[in-house]
């Protein structure tokens, strides 16, 4: 186990010393932007999860995101502290996860439409939580607040509401969570629970016939990325400061796909580090208005899908392997677009 | 009594509105298996057409009802012989694919027309009266225009040589291609068709809706769901999907108003979906076309 999670926890050092490096270096407008970031990278962490290493192709993972990032702020701002909040939010959201996961895993819901009821789901939260906005639409004493949004309470330390952290504090918080979760999931794929997992990806009524409830297995890892997602959520509107019905809309669906598709299926640190360059590539294009952000988005989609269908980190591993050993790796025997379970 | 038949009117409407924006993506997904991600950008060419060329001083009549069509029928064709093809039967790859290609064609449009609407066009039609109340004569023309439509469909499906070549390499693509039929030119036409006929209904809902960039995304949604809780017949699941959802939309919209009525098609659709796997035509009508 040590041996196969050697490579998560190298990664995991490599991002703790950045974590106490960056604040040093970078300005306080960066490591702001940066938390942003860390955030959706948490997102994409949670899809890398269920789609990279569970098979399930969740369109709407948004949508987990984007309720824990509600919960969070409607119970903060109710309760008047954070604590209780998070864990309020990431286990309320795991539960709406579980409901709705039993509906698609035990009705054996095939992928296609899996994608389409999830992504369903986003939208129906995109124009339920659109129209809230009025005095008469609030959950305690928070304002739902229609297309605005709400603004969201700031962390505050563990069980003492009246120290808020400031955004560079903010900042370790998150990159923390960014790390506690990754080295969280690349635990979690090489246990038992983990194996049986890819194996149902790979090959679902072998896997059935040799004993797995498979319906089980689903449920439980859609459930875990669901929390993952809702832990993003709640560092998304920290990072930003408010919380609106957009990050339910069908661009930033696509957007979380691309994501994992660009970093690699079947890994977790390129869906995280296609996350933060495409987080800096589409910000670096909002400053200009010659090439416009969707048209930019849209090729790197078809051209991933077309001719790097493994996505980056694979095609990457593949390829120092292959120079290692200066023979043929065994992966490329292996079913097209998965990659070696490296990490 | 005239309410009664204005309201059933508008249920009536709403459902032909449904069937209109889906049958582009049933024609698509029940022949080839394809699901196109990028159907709701196909009707939004077909209404930037219709406002291009009406502009242009083309008929209102001529630019919605032949050139929307053919324009995007064209644009359909070079897509698909472009990008889809590569990627027949691998139905997840194929949706990821027509999902860029819908930001790509967001993307382009934007930069050719701005984000923001270009012109309207206004209904041609007057107004219809319906006892004491009136009810828009354009909307009349949309509901007719799709049963026409519907009907011109299962003609060219059930009675022309390319419906029965199309049907034969529907069943079985393996046994049609031994046969001497080119299925690779089947499915180009089949995805020209596919999106003549949702190019055509985007010109038809532009002067209802205007033409935005982004107005693909309001159809998309709806349409998939109409599609996939339909299952895979073309026009059984289309109509039966259209008017279950349809009705349930237009009833939630009478009593509770329009966002409720589009959050009741969404979750009836989710409930449908875990009661049949498979869509309505996956269990009943399953000889249907």
């Amino acid at each position: 186990m040590l041996r196969q999670m050697r490579p998560t926890l190298v990664y995991a050092l490599l991002g703790i010393v950045f974590m106490f490096a960056a604040p040093h270096v970078l300005q306080l407008f960066t490591i702001i932007n940066l938390t942003t970031a860390i955030a959706l990278a948490i997102l994409a962490l949670s899809l890398a999860l269920i789609w990279g290493y569970g098979g399930i192709l969740c369109f709407g993972q948004v949508a987990f995101f984007g309720l824990g990032a509600y919960v969070y702020t409607i119970s903060a701002i109710n309760i008047g502290g954070s604590t209780w909040a998070i864990l309020i939010a990431v286990l309320l959201t795991s539960a709406f996860a579980a409901a709705l996961g039993y509906f698609i895993f035990f009705g054996r819901v095939s992928d296609v439409y899996l994608g389409v009821i999830t992504l369903t789901v986003t939208l129906i939260f995109f124009s339920l939580i659109r129209r809230t906005s009025g005095p008469e639409y609030k959950i305690g004493k928070a304002l739902l607040g229609g297309f605005n949004g709400v603004s969201s309470p700031p962390i505050n330390l563990p069980w003492d509401a009246r120290t808020f952290l400031f955004p560079e504090q903010v900042f370790y918080v998150a990159m923390a969570a960014l790390i506690l979760c990754y080295v969280f999931v690349g635990w979690l794929v090489n246990t038992k629970f983990g194996r049986v997992c890819v194996s149902i990806r790979e090959n679902e009524l072998r896997s059935e016939l040799l004993g797995y409830d498979v319906r089980l297995y689903k449920l439980g890892i859609f459930t875990i990325g669901a929390g993952i997602a809702a832990v993003g959520g709640v560092m998304f509107c920290n990072g930003v400061g408010r919380i609106t019905p957009d990050v339910f809309n069908l661009y930033n669906a696509a957007l979380t796909i691309i994501w994992v598709i660009v970093g690699g299926r079947g890994t977790l640190i390129g869906p995280i580090g296609a996350t933060f360059a495409l987080f800096y590539l589409t910000s670096a294009l909002g400053g200009q208005s010659v090439l416009n952000n969707n048209l930019v988005l849209g090729v790197i989609l078809i051209v991933f899908v077309l001719l790097v269908p493994k996505g980056v980190a694979p095609t990457v591993i593949d390829w120092v392997n292959r120079r290692r050993r200066k023979r043929p790796v065994r992966s490329r025997r292996r079913r097209r677009g998965r990659a070696e379970d490296a990490r | 009594m005239d309410l009664v038949v204005a309201v059933l009117f508008q249920l009536i409407y709403v459902i032909a509105n449904l069937a209109l924006i889906s049958l582009g993506l049933a024609i698509i997904f029940g022949m080839m298996r394809v699901i196109n991600l990028a159907h709701g950008e196909f009707l939004m060419l077909g209404g930037y057409t219709v406002v291009v060329a009406t502009n242009m001083g083309i008929n209102i009549w001529v630019s919605m009802l032949i050139l929307a069509p053919l324009v995007v029928g064209i644009i359909g064709v070079i897509v698909e012989r472009l990008l889809i093809r590569w990627l027949y039967g691998r139905m997840v790859d194929t949706l990821l694919a027509t999902w860029g290609l819908s930001l790509l064609l967001v993307g382009i449009v934007t930069s050719i027309f701005g984000a923001s609407t270009a012109t309207t066009v206004s209904p041609p039609l007057g107004a219809v009266r319906i006892g004491a109340y009136s009810a828009s004569g354009y909307e009349l023309f949309l509901i007719l225009i799709t049963i026409a439509l519907l009907v011109a469909v299962w003609l060219t499906l059930r009675y022309t040589k390319l419906g029965l070549l199309a049907r034969g390499t529907m069943q079985n693509a393996e046994m049609a291609s031994s046969l001497g039929v080119s299925t690779s030119r089947i499915y180009m036409i089949t995805f020209g068709l596919g999106a003549a006929v949702s190019g055509l209904a985007g010109g038809l809902l532009a002067p209802m809706t205007g033409v935005l960039p982004t107005i693909g995304a309001t159809y998309i949604a709806k349409a998939f769901i109409t599609v996939i809780s339909g299952g895979a017949s073309i026009l059984a699941g289309t109509t039966v999907g259209s008017i279950l959802l349809g009705g349930i939309n237009g009833i939630f919209s009478f009593i509770a108003g329009s966002t409720f009525g589009e959050i009741a098609l969404l979750l009836a659709a989710i409930i449908l979906l875990r009661l049949m796997p498979r869509g309505i035509t996956g269990r009943f009508f399953r000889k249907s076309l």
